[in-house]
């Protein structure tokens, strides 16, 4: 499916406070192109409604389907993505959204009068062009990024997170010929290996900190839910050629001159060194929640708080897939069909109510939705981080890699607020995406606030002017 | 379409490559052995980290403007790609 | 610690320069924020030290704090970001080049290093402003300066001195020659509220209210710009009190960051982005610098000035209270006017002779009627 050019698709509006130039209008924007935005929008659009689709990347699939070309992808992957093309959502790629807010705030913070209008906005930056969106409904599915720890070295070059490397991969990167390690903690660590040793990178061992005890009770509670997995990881551990997988071990620190050289790993009695010319370190995913955050959605515990239609505090704004917890993909394609399903039956024009589905639909949706969520919930215990990575940097040791502030830097007894305000941790172009989950986990600090923009977006595009393509539509 | 063996032409710190066209800037720099994406503010070489446009590790300058994710950005011919190594 | 000899009640840099001044004078402080130091209005402003002349009180409070920025200056470490850009203050046309030179005239005449130089002159000492402007205004004497980090060093400073400090304990009132936070009566000869914009929430009586803004800040752009720029329509911004206004106002930070500003409103205490006012400030920056324009902003906030209705701080006594001062209501100038006022404010507790007149400064003056 071909990205909808935004300038062509961008009809005129007015100018009219708090935002003017171009809008594009949708009964429902999805934000997010992954299995829960693509099943969402899909089951949207399939129904009749008018849907729109953000997506950062360039082509859709998220993470977990990033491809190249269609034929790359397993077969589950390209019917939805063929499926996605047929349902009539309109995709815009390579969308970066940067800011949304509801309607009826943005009215009363300008101080307008009279009937608060309704519905969302979204700005996005396509290219470098402003395009702003404007819906009655809006469904999250911003999925989630890897949570990255510290250690001596985790800067050099050729340190790359886990699910990074294999994004770059995807994107065309090669590792092949190259001596790589594999370390950190869940089910990402083998896959990754696997992907990376059939591309021809020599995959030296893949290290998982979660102690042997913890995985086999996973391995035994897996066996009673899901008995497909335990067959799928065996596949895994295959495909990794000669590489070993080593249990119960961490890396503690990566040196090299100008990139990495060799890791040191531990399994808490003995040390021992393994030269590489890669590291892949990762521990873990963490929910993308800010844009709900923005939106005034309520988040406990790092995740989007939804109902069982996946509807969040804020009506109108669903989320479905790992915002709401990390569940993986079938969780995210059921979530995302019951949030597609439900806002076509809450929008739309009077005189064409749109369908939720069957009830015999909606019982299975529900029900993946249930077994996958326990799985996750069996694995998030498997896969406990432990206690000794709390230790691992040193005074010296760069907490944010934005800012190159060090672990010597901030005294654990202060707030993250404090910590930014003295420092200036997490006050980089990352908006404390990498360190402030780390520094949770090492400091237990947390209430980061979330501003405008999301993610880095150009003056013009904040001040509400686009660049030449979108002035003269 | 198969994209395969489509090459574009890019110019990385001055020096003109051919390159898959269907490649992130970040997949072909990292191939090209770019040791430095950009420079970190106490000047450490760094490349990408997270491969998904969140680190903000990869900016490069493309085309002239500065702070691009080169994880984000396809390839396209003639582009400019100036970076820290 | 025992009694304390004073207290301050927050930790902004108004309160940390008080507590430092005090503790220099050899009395024992006891500092208390609601939240951590330098985190509330401090945090959110621009860290321009400047001298203004929008009246004579406001100048000679600016002008002496910023002779006491430069006598701190040699002691302040790198954190603190001191960047000596000097400020140029910008002309668009003829009528505000008159302004400019008379604002010039007004500096000379009273010892303040500046000089006016032709639009030609501005291109090239600013390439990336908006050619042609009619002139400029360079006051080299002005500063940048990083104020939640100052707040702090202030605040240790006072700490190496004896002085405690209590964060997250929020003051509920005033008595006579007592706080009373967290349940406790807190008992000092010396209390001063420096809550800044929540100063009135202890002394109802004080005439400060909140007036918003909203800041944004850029990536690292080292070079793009090399003074602080402010349009000589500033003044008519920050004068107005009734309606919202915008300024160009860009600053360059000792990162190679930009930081945009600057915006006013009275809406009370909403802390939520008002868009509408935020791309007017940025289509007034870009107007001015259109390079601005395909720069990346990383994020942007909203920030409460402690306004008062003649944009002069209170800085003096409070007569309804024994022991009981106030040093507050500073506007968006408080990280200029904090070491002054500190200074005039232990002057006056100390009995000593102060440097500048604090009647202006009175809090219990009789004030105007807003505009």
């Amino acid at each position: 499916m071909a990205a909808t050019p935004p300038a062509a698709a961008i009809p005129h509006e007015a100018a009219a406070p708090p935002t003017a130039g171009w809008v594009l209008h949708a009964e429902i924007a999805v934000v997010g192109a992954g299995p829960a935005g693509i099943a969402a929008a899909s089951r949207a659009a399939e129904a009749g409604r008018d849907v729109v689709v953000l997506d950062a990347a360039p082509r859709p699939g998220g993470q977990i389907w990033r491809h190249r070309r269609r034929e790359e992808l397993p077969a589950r992957a390209r019917a939805w993505l063929e499926r996605f093309d047929r349902s009539g959502a309109r995709l815009i790629a390579g969308a970066q959204v940067v800011d949304a807010w509801t309607a009826a705030d943005a009215w009363a913070a300008a101080g307008s009068r009279g009937a608060a209008p309704e519905g969302f906005r979204l700005v996005a930056e396509v290219d470098g062009e402003r395009l702003e969106v404007a819906a009655d409904r809006v469904i999250l599915a911003t999925g989630a990024r890897e949570l990255f720890l510290p250690f001596p070295g985790w800067t050099l070059p050729n340190v790359f997170g886990v699910g990074g490397a294999q994004a770059l991969v995807k994107a065309g990167a090669s590792f092949a010929g190259k001596r790589v390690v594999v370390a950190g903690s869940g089910p990402l660590l083998l896959a990754v290996g696997a992907t990376l040793a059939s591309q021809g990178a020599r995959v030296a061992v893949v290290a998982e900190q979660a102690s042997r005890a913890a995985l086999a009770r996973f391995g035994a509670a897996l066996l009673l839910r899901s008995p497909g997995r335990i067959a799928q990881a065996a596949r895994l551990r295959s495909a990794l050629g000669g590489a070993r997988y080593a249990v119960g071990c961490w890396v503690t620190r990566a040196d090299g001159d100008d990139a990495v050289r060799e890791v040191t790993l531990t399994d808490g009695r003995r040390s021992w060194t393994e030269p590489c010319d890669v590291l892949c370190t990762g521990y873990g995913l963490v929910p993308n929640t800010e844009l709900a955050e923005m939106l005034g959605c309520g988040v406990d515990g790092g995740r989007v708080r939804v109902d069982e239609w996946q509807r969040t505090s804020v009506a109108g704004v669903y989320c479905a897939g790992e915002p709401t917890g990390i569940a993986g993909v079938d969780a995210a394609l059921a979530e995302g069909e019951i949030a597609g399903a439900h806002a076509v039956a809450t929008s739309g024009a009077a005189g064409t109510p749109g369908t939720a589905g069957a009830a015999d639909d909606r019982r299975r949706l529900f029900r993946i939705r249930r077994r996958e969520h326990g799985v996750a919930r069996a694995l998030e215990r498997a896969f406990t981080l432990r206690a000794e990575l709390r230790d691992l940097p040193r005074g010296d040791t760069i907490l944010c890699r934005c800012e190159d502030v060090t672990r010597g830097m901030v005294d654990p007894a202060w707030s993250f607020r404090q910590a930014k305000l003295y420092t200036r941790i997490g006050m980089g172009p990352c908006q404390a995406r990498v360190c402030g989950p780390a520094c949770e986990f090492l400091f237990g600090w947390r209430g980061q606030t979330t501003r405008v923009p999301t993610a880095p977006a150009e003056v013009r595009t904040l001040a509400g002017e686009s660049g030449g393509a979108g002035a003269e539509g | 379409m198969d994209t395969t063996h489509t090459e574009v032409e890019i110019e990385v710190d001055g020096r003109a490559f051919r390159v898959p066209a269907d490649a992130t800037v970040a997949a072909v720099l990292l191939d090209l052995g770019v040791g430095a994406f950009r420079r970190s503010v106490t000047g450490e070489p760094r490349l990408p980290l997270c491969g998904m446009g969140t680190c903000q590790e990869c900016r490069v300058t493309i085309d002239g403007v500065a702070h691009r994710r080169a994880c984000m950005t396809p390839v396209r011919a003639g582009m400019k790609v100036s970076t820290d190594g | 610690m025992g009694r304390p000899d004073a207290i301050v009640v927050g930790g902004g840099i108004i309160g940390a320069a008080c507590a430092y001044e005090l503790a220099r004078a050899g009395m024992r402080v006891l500092v208390l924020d609601a939240a951590c130091v330098g985190g509330g209005t401090t945090a959110a402003g621009m860290g321009h030290v400047v001298v203004m002349d929008d009246s004579e009180a406001q100048f000679a409070l600016s002008a002496y704090s910023t002779r006491l920025w430069h006598e701190l200056e040699p002691e302040l470490p790198r954190a603190a970001e001191v960047d000596r850009c000097g400020t140029l203050w910008v002309a668009e046309d003829d009528e505000q080049l008159e302004a400019l030179h008379a604002k010039h005239a007004y500096y000379l005449a009273r010892g303040v290093e500046a000089e006016v130089v032709d639009g030609a002159d501005v291109a090239r000492l600013e390439p990336n402003l908006r050619a042609p402007l009619a002139g400029g205004l360079r006051v080299p004497g002005d500063r940048v300066v990083y104020p939640p980090y100052v707040a702090r060093w202030l605040v240790d400073r006072a700490r190496d001195l004896g002085a405690t400090v209590r964060e997250g304990c929020a003051a509920e009132r005033l008595e006579d020659r007592a706080v009373v936070a967290g349940g406790e009566r807190l008992e000092a000869d010396v209390v001063i509220d420096a809550a800044g914009v929540a100063a009135a929430r202890l002394i109802p009586d004080l005439p400060i209210v909140p007036r918003k803004g909203h800041l944004a800040i850029t990536d690292r752009y080292p070079g793009f710009c090399r003074h602080q720029l402010v349009e000589l329509g500033y003044h008519k911004s920050a004068h107005t009190m009734t309606s919202e206004s915008v300024a160009f106002n860009v600053q360059p930070r000792a990162t190679g960051q930009l930081l945009i500003g600057s915006s006013r409103e009275l809406v009370g205490w909403d802390a939520s982005p008002n868009r509408s006012i935020l791309q007017r400030m940025l289509r007034r920056a870009m107007e001015f610098m259109p390079g601005l324009a395909r720069l990346t902003v990383i994020r942007t906030w909203v920030g409460f000035r402690p306004a008062t209705p003649d944009k002069l701080p209170l800085i003096g006594r409070w007569p309804a209270l024994e022991g009981v001062w106030v040093a507050a209501g500073h506007e968006g100038l408080g990280i200029t006017t904090s070491l002054g006022t500190a200074r005039l404010l232990a002057d006056q507790i100390l009995g000593r002779e102060p440097a500048v007149d604090p009647a202006p400064f009175r809090p219990d003056r009789v004030f105007a009627p807003h505009e």
